[in-house]
């Protein structure tokens, strides 16, 4: 929106904000991409008359890393430590979407036990995500306490990450074929206990919010979108879950073994900010009624494929296995050939439909990588659900809707 | 008969020659039809009883270079009664990068045509409002074109810092 010099001309802004606004009789007012409230760096224009917002423009792209353009640079299995980095509060989904895609364009089975582990720390994340989630939307209505307490559960989830992959975050744990290595012997005590303290802990939260009456004046009937509306803007995930529409993935187009496990969807009633919350909180209970089963029936058995001509044969074989060395040094030098063709995959990331568009062109890189996030269809709903909304309600909305700009702008 | 080739042969029967190609791969379906006839399809696949493609699930493009035609751009729908994904995919040669906008049918196409003309240069005819949307604004050229260098930042040392200074792109004022 920045002309030459570095400075807003009318012209740039005629199309994006009222004719009102031009000649003065409503204040424009550019809120980020530094706001505590626009959860990283969203920049909206607003319009505003009085306290009501007329118009908002969103504008993306601060956090733009090239990660598309980068993953066409490297083999497919290298390309795999980009995708931890879109979506920052989902590295494991992001891996899982990717990994997915690529074992259905090479065509590659995994190993019951990994997809189950899959499972098991997928659910964990997107447990951790909504932490995060119904801690940052307290905090943008001024309660403090729920932020600390969230924090506090989100820690044992990034621990047993750290746990099974080395890292807290940027986990790149999940690999074509299946898992970087089994998980340890402490995995299943860590996440016994995990199961066993969090019910109580999703009690306090609603203890601090579901019926509090400070909570619920800032947050019952503001924002609200029909099933029909918000499909056709492509929201997805908990905020589609809340208009009232029982549409998940993980139940329409299972995929990594979720068929086997029973658990409900959540729906709210109207798709108000309350809803988008509510439907989140009882995600959480889901989420851990899926780990519980994985869990109860963790086969056992490898957690990679043993198809060599994609993935790289144990270190233990190498010293004795000729074929083992020749795998090893293709896949470490040059990496996998996938053949030309392209696949669409996508999996229910804690913010919605999270795609993956990936394209072989014969050689050992991707031709194409495309990420279909779910951010950026909510960052794109936004000015609908703000209009005609004070500035406070729409602080609540924008958490509501639960944006990572790493996942809208890649 | 699968719900993909059902789906393949009415959109036959109602656009005929303008169904380029089709594309099994991998349990995808795929079909190639040219820019004018996207929207006609797209309106056809949504407004249709029982598929009802009611979500534009993603929308972006390929870039083939050099080979022509060119540029591809690939539409994910996706049928919420059906629980179906569908690929449609419009060729776009290099010299003429123009197609219509979805905006009509899926108002989310806005901000992934935005995408793709940032990335691509691919032009949406008829775009509300056709802008850059994750590079700057003065942004020379479309970083996903594959002619477009991935470029990298010259380490400097102490023996050459003040060589590569000179020619380091710095932000002007």
């Amino acid at each position: 929106m920045l002309g030459e010099h570095n400075e807003i001309t009318v012209d740039e802004l005629k199309g994006l904000v009222s004719d009102r606004a031009i000649e003065g009789e409503t204040m424009l007012l550019n809120m980020g991409p530094q706001h505590p409230s626009t959860h990283g760096v969203l920049r909206l224009l607003l319009e505003l008359d009085g306290e009501v917002v007329v118009s908002c423009v969103p504008d993306i792209g601060f956090l733009h890393t090239g990660i598309e353009k980068n993953m066409e640079a490297k083999s497919y299995e290298k390309a795999l430590v980009m995708t931890d980095r879109m979506d920052y509060l989902n590295n494991l989904g992001n891996n899982l979407c990717y990994c997915l895609a690529v074992e259905k364009l090479v065509d590659l089975d995994v190993p019951e036990r990994a997809q189950a582990i899959r499972v098991i720390l997928t659910e964990l994340q997107r447990i951790a995500s909504h932490l995060v989630f119904t801690a940052s939307h307290a905090l943008d209505l001024a309660a403090m306490s729920v932020f600390l307490y969230c924090f506090r559960e989100r820690e044992h989830i990034l621990d047993i990450f750290e746990l099974c992959s080395g890292a807290r975050m940027m986990t790149s744990y999940f690999r074509p074929g299946g898992l970087w290595r089994d998980v340890p012997d402490e995995f299943e005590p860590a996440v016994r206990d995990f199961l066993k303290m969090m019910p109580d802990r999703i009690d306090q939260y609603e203890a601090l919010l579901t019926n509090n009456p400070l909570y619920l004046d800032r947050v019952k009937n503001i924002g609200v979108i029909d099933s029909a509306e918000a499909l056709s803007w492509g929201l997805t995930g908990p905020s589609l879950r809340a208009t009232g529409l029982a549409w998940d993935l993980r139940k329409a187009n299972p995929y990594s073994g979720y068929e086997k496990y029973a658990f409900d969807v959540p729906v709210g009633e109207k798709g108000d900010t309350f809803d988008r919350y509510i439907v989140r909180i009882r995600e959480m209970r889901e989420s851990l009624k899926i780990i519980e089963q994985a869990l109860g029936s963790l086969p056992e058995g490898p957690v990679r494929s043993d198809n060599r001509k994609y993935v790289p044969p144990p270190r233990s074989e190498l010293g004795h296995s000729m074929e083992a060395v020749i795998h090893h040094f293709k896949l470490w030098t040059e990496g996998f050939p996938a053949p030309k063709g392209s696949v669409y995959n996508a999996v229910e990331s804690p913010r919605g439909e999270l795609g993956c568009y990936l394209e072989g062109n014969g050689s050992a890189k991707p031709l194409r990588v495309h990420f279909r996030t779910p951010s950026f269809a909510a960052l794109q709903v936004l000015p609908r659900l703000s209009e005609g909304h004070l500035i406070a309600d729409l602080v609540a909305i924008i958490s509501s809707l639960d944006p990572i700009l790493g996942d809208s702008d890649r | 008969m699968s719900l993909h080739a059902q789906i393949v042969e009415s959109l036959r029967e109602d656009f005929g020659e303008q169904i380029l190609e089709v594309v099994e791969f991998r349990g995808d379906t795929t079909v190639y039809v040219p820019p004018r006839a996207i929207v006609p399809v797209c309106t056809f696949l949504r407004d249709h009883k029982t598929y009802a493609f009611n979500l534009l699930a993603a929308l972006t493009a390929v870039d083939h270079w050099p080979e022509e035609p060119r540029f591809e751009v690939v539409y994910q729908l996706y049928s919420i009664s059906q629980k179906l994904f569908f690929g449609l995919k419009v060729p776009v040669h290099g010299d003429a990068a123009e197609v219509p906008t979805l905006e009509g049918v899926y108002p989310n196409a806005n901000w992934h045509e935005r995408e793709v003309f940032d990335m691509f240069g691919v032009k949406f005819n008829g775009h509300s409002d056709l802008r850059r949307i994750l590079m700057p604004q003065d942004w020379e050229g479309h970083p996903l074109r594959k002619d477009f260098p991935l470029g990298y930042e010259e380490i400097q040392f102490s023996f050459n810092f003040d060589e590569i200074d000179k020619r380091k792109p710095y932000a002007k004022e």
